[in-house]
């Protein structure tokens, strides 16, 4: 037998639509939100991540990846003491001014490695390879970012700081959070990009003898280097993160945005669930007269709830998936992962369940003697 | 032969804010199987205040009420449903169908009540609309159907788990005389070929000739009683 709930709901299909409606608002606003906390997240700390480093050498202070403070590279040397440690390099991020062929200008992120080790260097390569970062005045750049640095191919000619610069490869994937699209380079070249002194770096990339306890090391090299701070990557990692997306209030915005969605949507599928109720008030009471218990009535209701919740999520996903798709070219990275996708949809669920309370509270106290009137 | 419905000392006192109504004032009735019970009065004297609480719907104030052998008069709110469920069967003056469910739909719910599902549903709701002369309207909606199907559909579910007890508040009131009477002839045949125990609350002076037992209600009294 066809279910009461489904076909009280379908019976007025102008409240449905309205339901769905809200339901999809709701959810495709909450996707967004969530989505774009997700790509700016992990577009923040991306450099970090893939660096492929286990400890991260800074001055002392230091909030994030992108604004940093110079120091001795006499502690390469120190942290080089240490038996535990397999590799480490100097490490550059600085913003810097880049001149496109036409003669506009443009900023870029200088990213400063050491391109025999690569640690800290672009990934996905899609032209040129790292080796090609050796040579002087050589930058590798991400293809997403050609028509902003006014690029088209290998080998065109620009300026970074007033310095010569040559493109030598395309990465493919490697987004800025900022505006300033990340410029690769031999650590070498950025000194002279950046004017940095000879003698300085801005961090210390660390990797650790295969089996050696990294938390032991970062311990080590806190009490033997004086004046740093020493991070594992996951840590700097979520320092930056968190950086970008609370103090400037990046994240704090889009999570409120997403917190709309939710209570826009309670309120919209809560008010039609219970226009819904209202309407087959009489049904309800009846249903009571005739022995139904309380359990048998809420379970109607939710019922009506749960199949307006997955209505509304195929459709709301239908509507994401294209602006998610989308996004993967335009300015701010969405990102739909599959615990997103199952974490909406419990959302959801749960949002029409909440929305239900009303309704199951108004049945609750309808008087079954009301079936004796007219 | 013990009532299947039998009440003693029923009183029901409405509080409604300062002003309390007394509906019923001392009623003493047994309710018989296989028999019409005819409840006549005039408007206002009681006579659905001592439906409901007969049908476990309503509490009243004081007195005893016995469904079926079982006290019910001190149970709760929790267990008046499942007595409801399991003994009495409810046709309204309003019919009160579910408008967005076929008539075999309709009666379909009141077996899902009692936990009959499926086939065996199917089968049960056909044979039930099959009997009040309805196996054309298996599919069709309330709205598509007179208010003489409606009733029929109604009594139909009513029959659907089988109880003991039909009460019926005004089943004729919205229908026209003849139609009515096809209603009042269903329910006088459940009483007398299969043993329900009717009730019938009515107006309509032409019901009376269906009573195999006439109560008269005023003020919330019991006036007077014929065989
Ligand atoms: N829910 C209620 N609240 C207050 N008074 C009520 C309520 N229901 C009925 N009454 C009063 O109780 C008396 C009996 O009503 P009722 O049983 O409906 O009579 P009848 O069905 O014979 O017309 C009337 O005076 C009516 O106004
Ligand atoms: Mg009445």
């Amino acid at each position: 037998m066809a279910s009461l709930a489904l076909r009280n709901l379908l019976h007025d299909k102008v409240r449905l639509a309205v339901t769905l409606v809200g339901i999809v608002f709701a959810l495709v606003l909450i996707v967004v939100q969530l989505g774009l906390f997700l790509g700016f997240t992990t577009v923040t700390s991306a450099v970090i991540d893939h660096s492929g480093a286990d400890l991260w050498v800074t001055a002392v202070g230091m909030q994030n990846l992108d604004v940093g403070v110079p120091f001795h590279e006499r502690k390469l040397y120190q942290v080089r003491a240490d038996s535990a440690v397999a590799r480490s390099e100097k490490y550059i991020v600085q913003f810097a001014t880049w001149k496109r062929p036409d003669g506009l200008q443009e900023s870029v992120e200088v990213v400063g490695f050491e391109p025999r080790d690569g640690m800290g260097g672009p990934w996905n390569l899609i032209e040129g390879d790292l080796a090609v970062l050796l040579e002087p005045d050589t930058v590798i750049i991400d293809e997403f970012y050609k028509s902003k640095l006014g690029v088209r191919a290998l080998g065109e000619v620009v300026e970074i700081n007033g310095r010569r610069a040559r493109v030598a490869g395309f990465t493919r994937g490697i987004r800025s959070f900022t505006t300033s699209p990340h410029a690769f380079t031999s650590f070498k070249n950025a000194l002279t990009y950046t004017g940095l002194a000879e003698d300085q770096t801005v961090f210390v990339l660390v990797k650790a003898a295969p089996g050696a306890d990294v938390v032991a090391l970062q311990q080590r090299l806190r009490d033997s280097v004086a004046d740093v701070d020493v991070f594992t990557t996951a840590e700097f990692s979520k320092k930056t993160q968190d950086y970008w997306l609370y103090t400037t209030g990046a994240g704090v915005t889009v999570l409120i945005a997403a917190a709309m969605g939710l209570i826009v949507g309670l309120v919209v599928v809560a008010q039609t669930i219970y226009a819904t109720t209202m309407d087959h008030i009489r049904e309800f009471g009846t249903l009571k007269a005739m022995g139904a218990s309380n359990g048998y009535i809420y379970r109607v209701i939710l019922e009506q709830a749960g199949i307006s919740a997955v209505l509304g999520y195929l459709m709301a996903m239908a509507i994401s998936i294209p602006v998610v798709r989308a996004s993967q070219n335009g300015s701010a990275l969405i990102l739909l992962p599959p615990e997103l996708a199952a974490s909406i949809f419990v959302l959801a669920v749960v949002m029409c369940t909440t929305a239900s309370v009303v309704s199951i509270r108004k049945v609750t106290s309808i008087d079954p003697a009301m079936v004796f009137k007219g | 032969m013990d009532a299947a419905i039998s009440v003693r000392g029923l009183e029901k006192v409405y509080e409604s804010g300062a002003a309390a109504a007394r509906a019923l004032d001392g009623v003493d009735l047994d309710v018989a199987r296989g028999k019409v019970t005819l409840l006549v009065g005039p408007s206002g004297s009681g006579k659905t205040t001592l439906v409901s609480i007969m049908g476990c719907i309503l509490r009243p104030t004081a007195g005893s009420v016995r469904v079926m052998g079982r006290e019910v008069a001190g149970l709760g709110e929790s267990e008046l449903p499942r007595v409801r469920l399991e003994h009495i069967g409810f046709v309204f003056q309003g019919f009160n169908l579910f408008p967005t469910l076929s008539a075999e739909e309709n009666v379909a719910l009141a077996l899902d009540l009692k936990g009959i599902r499926g086939s065996a549903a199917r089968r049960r709701s056909r044979d039930l609309l099959e009997q009040v002369g309805l196996s054309d309207k298996l599919r069709s909606f309330p709205a598509d159907l007179s208010g003489g199907q409606k009733q029929r559909v109604a009594i139909a579910r009513a029959l659907a788990g089988d109880p003991e007890i039909i009460l019926a508040d005004e089943p004729t009131a919205s229908l026209d005389s003849h139609t009515g009477r096809a209603v009042l002839d269903m329910m006088r045949s459940l009483a007398h070929d299969r043993g329900r125990a009717v009730v019938i609350v009515t107006h309509d002076s032409r019901a009376l000739e269906y009573a195999d037992r006439l109560v008269r209600i005023e003020d919330g009294k019991i006036k007077e009683q014929t065989q």
